[in-house]
């Protein structure tokens, strides 16, 4: 990345804020995820409804932001490293967007299988485990943002199939749950559709990684072999 | 080959071979040991910041700095096998076969007829009715045939700046040659005219090789299939367009496209 400033101090300025403004939607998004983890795991009503509250706030972000880079685009036609910022930054906030949704996705879930007044999840820490995976895969994804640091995001991509592993090992148990017991099968669907959100949001902060790599090295690693990414991370 | 990638280098045919060129206005070094080929049928932009030599690269390739004494070329650029530095060729000859079109549209004080006639009868001899079909073929191929094909013998100048413009492009190509430079051609223009003339640049790719030297950084990644970069007389970078705009391989030419050029 080039280290000078841009001879237009607006541009300069524009671009740091929308920077930073897709930063506070990381930081809120992640909040989200985390209470609604919370939420999940306790069924603390007023916790769940702050997230269903909150998603709104993560939609206006998404809504700014691209506005923010489509004015970008028209005024300063930026290149090079400016443009893939731009163009990395208009797809993470539709990442961002989508977790914010499953985050209120697994709040509304919460809510439905604590008004059941099932007990059933309170005792399966395996979706708490899978949940803090991609937590972390988030927070690192947004890190290497942060720092345009490629080998931390491409340490993201690996992370994903430990969260794939995490979700087959809670479907597999949770199988077991239903055979064992009919009347696990409406909490357990539930709780199955918790974990595929958290899987899903590990998708996502996956794809955010992958746009970390393209702003710095300029290469779409979408859709190759990890040993093909830590080849091209190789080089300078 | 440090200036180019070599996939990029040897996917292509050069049209012009530029070898270890240097230039020279009097005592002033404006080009220092610049290699590069010029890829046949494509169209390749020189970008820079002022005074980094890239219409002066472009005046060498047809010879134009001939016209003044104390300015001198030395190294090559091969034309086929031969060197248009050294060729004893009239230097007419050598502009017949590399035309230039201006910033500033330079239509001559004749008709549009005439206009585009007079290079050809310089070179040619042609019946009255094969030259109408020559005029008429070369508005044809700068999209101007449209707009003049009723009002021919009128003048060249009471055309548009656009108009003009075109017409004088038409009168490049109209004594057929082999490459075309355009030096800033749409910088005097509207939008809408540099719109048609970009869209012509496009369409001559069929036929010519072009180069184009332009302040327009938008301009060169929209009609170029490569571009090359210079400073202070040297050339930096050259490449694939789209690689070049998206992420160019030098500091300094990353500095210059997204205006860190301080």
């Amino acid at each position: 990345m080039a280290a000078t400033e841009h001879i237009s101090k607006q541009f300069e300025a524009d671009l740091g804020t929308t920077r930073s403004r897709m930063l506070q939607m990381g930081g809120l998004v992640e909040s989200q995820v985390l209470s609604a983890i919370q939420a999940f795991a306790t069924g603390d009503a007023a916790l769940i409804e702050q997230v269903i509250e909150n998603d709104k706030r993560v939609n206006g972000y998404e809504v700014a932001i691209d506005g923010a880079c489509n004015h970008i685009v028209v005024k300063r036609q930026p290149a090079a490293s400016d443009l893939r910022l731009i163009m990395a930054i208009s797809k993470i906030v539709t990442d961002l967007e989508r977790i914010g949704d499953e985050a209120e996705k697994i709040a509304r879930m919460a809510r439905h299988i604590h008004e059941q007044g099932s007990q059933h999840p309170h005792r399966f820490p395996a979706v708490g485990h899978a949940a803090q995976i991609a937590v972390k895969m988030l927070r690192q994804a947004l890190d290497g943002f942060a720092r345009l640091d490629a080998a931390s995001a491409a340490e993201v991509l690996k992370e994903d199939s430990a969260i794939d592993d995490e979700f087959r090992s809670v479907l597999r148990q949770l199988i077991t749950f239903m055979m064992e017991d009919p009347r696990t099968i409406s909490p357990s669907l539930d709780t199955l559709w918790v974990a595929k959100a958290i899987e899903r949001i590990g998708d996502h902060a996956k794809n955010i990684a992958e746009q970390v790599i393209y702003i710095v090295k300029g290469t779409d690693v979408r859709h190759t072999s990890f040993s093909d990414i830590e080849r091209e991370l190789s080089k300078d | 080959m440090d200036v180019m990638d070599r996939a990029t280098a040897a996917g292509m045919a050069p049209k012009l071979r530029i070898r270890d060129l240097n230039f020279y206005y009097g005592g002033y070094q404006a080009l220092k040991n610049v290699t590069m080929d010029v890829p046949q049928g494509k169209v390749t932009a020189i970008i820079g910041p002022s005074g980094c030599g890239k219409s002066t690269l472009l005046r060498t390739m047809n010879r134009m700095y001939s016209l003044y004494p104390e300015q001198r070329a030395t190294g090559e650029i091969l034309l086929g096998e031969e060197n248009l530095l050294t060729t004893r060729q009239d230097v007419s000859l050598i502009r017949a076969r590399i035309g230039m079109v201006f910033q500033k549209p330079t239509p001559f004080p004749m008709s549009i007829y005439d206009n585009i006639a007079f290079g050809v009868r310089l070179f040619e001899r042609l019946r009255p009715r094969e030259m109408d079909e020559r005029v008429a073929w070369a508005l044809v191929r700068a999209a101007l045939w449209d707009e003049v094909r009723g009002k021919l013998g009128q003048s060249g100048q009471s055309l548009s700046g656009g108009q003009q413009q075109r017409l004088c492009i038409a009168r490049c190509i109209a004594i057929r040659p082999e490459v075309l430079l355009l030096d800033e051609p749409c910088s005097a223009l509207d939008p809408i005219s540099t719109a048609k003339v970009e869209e012509l640049i496009h369409e001559l790719t069929a036929d010519y090789t072009v180069v184009i030297v332009t302040h327009n950084m938008q301009q060169a990644a929209r009609v170029s299939d490569f571009t090359a970069y210079m400073y202070l007389g040297e050339l930096i970078e050259f490449g694939d367009t789209d690689k070049l705009f998206i992420k160019p391989r030098k500091a300094q030419t990353e500095d210059y496209i997204t205006g860190r050029f301080g």
